[in-house]
């Protein structure tokens, strides 16, 4: 049988939030589970070498790396007082909570498959379940995707991949270089991949900086991340990095591996502008980032309400102590609205110390960090036009190779305007990634160009049965524990 | 060592090596990449080929979403290569029935 674990606080994620929710939700005496799919604490901002083979770590080369030095100095220490419970190198594949309807009573149930089945990782401490009082969701988000034609070839990469490749191994995956997308994290990006040697031909953001002029007064409010503009100005400038705006990819060129890309100038919804056409050549990595898309399959499992956020991701409704509409189950980090890092910690630190019963401050930081979220989504939307970049022959789902031409049958033919009839029509979103990737681009096919995706169509897409890949004896367990 | 310079990378300055093969053919590692860094910087970056259209496939996501880089791992099928870190002797087989590195 699958040993037990209880707690106070389970916290799921040990990210910026997780790992502040863990740490406050422990110095606010709470007896605290944390489980995390990563072999080592960070998540994927503070992603960082193996501390099995790089001990000391500086936090260099992260921004927010003191933030991070000095919540993992606390982690460390309510390891030490035997008040935080870590467990790296487990996924959560099914959450339950135990009595849902005994409101405050309410205790949750996390079962765990090792994210790796690989006897040799020494960072997994087996399969366990852990069962809590409160749980605190922090599982984070990813690269969000447009596809366009040639995007399956290999040397296409999540721009955020490229920098966890960077960040977990300390070389590059190429050596020369174009980013795409929209957003300030496509900065970041292109200067880690500088600063490690690699040549970054352009980098190529669909908005333009004009963009950002109805929301000065909130980019205003939160200056560090003028800094941090200036500080990246400053690498691009050193490393000659063409900076293009209003510019997209529009073909990723090659045979089985990337060879180029072809570029043109975009009008402000994302229509090409004819004439604007130009080629790079001797391209061995492409980079993509179209903002970022919460993980929201284990909040959805448990029901709770969602919201659409200004970026156009589906997003859990939370109160001003980080609860969800389930009572007992706080959420923080980019599951409530992503906000980046900073915003991350002070969520986490509002919901570990509500989930273990302590009182909760308004917090004047975050509400500034909020207005400078909705600024930047509103300055960076994904082009109303993006699917006029589609050829018929484009593949959206990646797993099933599905092609734009399949989806927009389905909903020309078999009027399928969601994700959840666009996949059992298609399959879109059935294989092994569970729509992870092509969820958005599918709701934004099926909702046809120029409209943007309803929270039905993205929550069809985002509910999992499965949260992970999980073995058919765990599965087996499961019914035996259960009966 | 913890940081890196420029034009350097922090690999050059890891000691020792791990020895893994791909395919039955030997890679040279360093201690704490993930199978995905080892297989890209020995010039393999396809591994996997489509079930539909046989179409090759590498790292994408790289942080364990998509599951575009799965790997067999000493015999246990469907690891993820951007997750699991090398370690000596391990046996890495891909699914490409025309291997390699890149056309």
């Amino acid at each position: 049988m699958t040993p037990i674990v209880s707690a106070d606080v389970a916290v799921v994620g040990a990210g910026p939030a997780g790992l502040a929710a863990a740490v406050a939700a422990a110095e606010s005496g709470a007896a605290v589970v944390l489980v995390d799919a990563g072999a080592q604490p960070g998540g994927q901002f503070w992603r960082h070498r193996p501390e099995t083979v790089v001990p000391e770590q500086e936090g260099k080369g992260h921004h927010g790396g003191r933030t991070y030095l000095d919540l993992r100095a606390r982690f460390d220490a309510a390891r030490g007082r035997g008040r935080i419970t870590y467990l790296p190198g487990l996924q959560v594949w099914m959450a339950q909570q135990l009595h849902p309807v005994q409101g405050d009573d309410a205790g949750f149930t996390l079962r765990t498959t090792p994210t790796a089945a690989v006897a040799a990782l020494e960072a997994s401490v087996g399969t366990q379940t852990v069962v809590a009082r409160r749980l605190v969701l922090c599982p984070g988000g990813y690269d969000r995707q447009l596809p366009v034609p040639g995007w399956d070839l290999p040397g296409v990469m999540a721009a955020g991949g490229i920098q966890a490749f960077i960040k977990a191994n300390g070389i590059l995956p190429g050596k020369r270089f174009v980013i795409a997308g929209t957003g300030p994290f496509l900065l970041p990006v292109a200067a880690n991949i500088a600063e490690a040697g690699g040549k970054v031909l352009a980098v190529l953001e669909s908005s333009s900086p004009t963009a950002w002029l109805p929301h000065l007064r909130a980019a205003a409010g939160v200056p560090e991340k003028a800094l941090e503009g200036a500080e990246y100005a400053a690498v691009f400038a050193r490393h000659r990095i063409p900076y293009r705006t209003r510019s997209i990819v529009t073909e990723v060129l090659g045979t089985d591996h990337v060879s180029g890309v072809r570029t043109a100038r975009v009008d402000a919804d994302g229509r090409v502008r004819p004439g604007t056409e130009r080629a790079y050549e001797d391209v061995d990595v492409v980079g993509f980032g179209w903002g970022f898309t919460p993980q929201m399959e284990l909040p959805l499992s448990f029901g709770v309400q969602t919201r659409l956020d200004a970026d156009g991701s589906l997003v859990g409704v939370v109160d001003e102590r980080q609860q969800s509409s389930v009572p007992g189950l706080f959420l923080a980090g980019e599951v409530t609205g992503v906000g980046g890092a900073t915003l991350a910690v002070l969520e986490g630190l509002a919901a570990g110390t509500a989930a273990a019963g302590g009182t909760v401050l308004p917090e004047k930081t975050a509400a500034r960090h909020r207005r400078f979220a909705e600024a930047m989504h509103r300055a960076h939307p994904v082009p109303p036009a993006w699917q006029d970049w589609l050829v018929p022959e484009t593949i959206v789902c990646r797993c099933e190779e599905v092609t734009a031409r399949q989806l927009t049958d389905a909903r020309e033919s078999l009027g399928a305007r969601d994700t959840r009839t666009l996949k059992s029509f298609t399959r879109a979103g059935m294989g092994w990634c569970q729509g992870r990737v092509c969820g958005f681009a599918a709701a934004c096919i099926g909702a046809g160009s120029g409209v943007a995706p309803t929270a039905e169509s993205l929550s069809g897409s985002a509910k999992r049965p499965l949260a992970a890949p999980v073995g058919i004896g765990e599965l087996a367990a499961l019914e035996t524990t259960d009966n | 060592m913890s940081t890196h310079s420029s034009g350097e990378t922090w690999s050059v300055n890891t000691p020792g090596a791990v020895n893994v093969s791909f395919d039955g053919r030997p890679l040279v590692a360093v201690p704490g990449q993930n199978i995905g860094a080892a297989l890209v910087s020995n010039g393999i970056t396809a591994w996997r080929s489509t079930r539909k259209n046989a179409r090759p496939r590498g790292l994408f996501c790289g942080i364990g979403v998509c599951f575009d880089c799965l790997v067999t791992v000493d015999g246990e099928a469907n690891q993820r290569a951007c997750l699991v870190e090398v370690q000596e002797g391990m046996e890495i087989e891909g699914s490409c029935p025309d291997q390699g590195g890149r056309a």
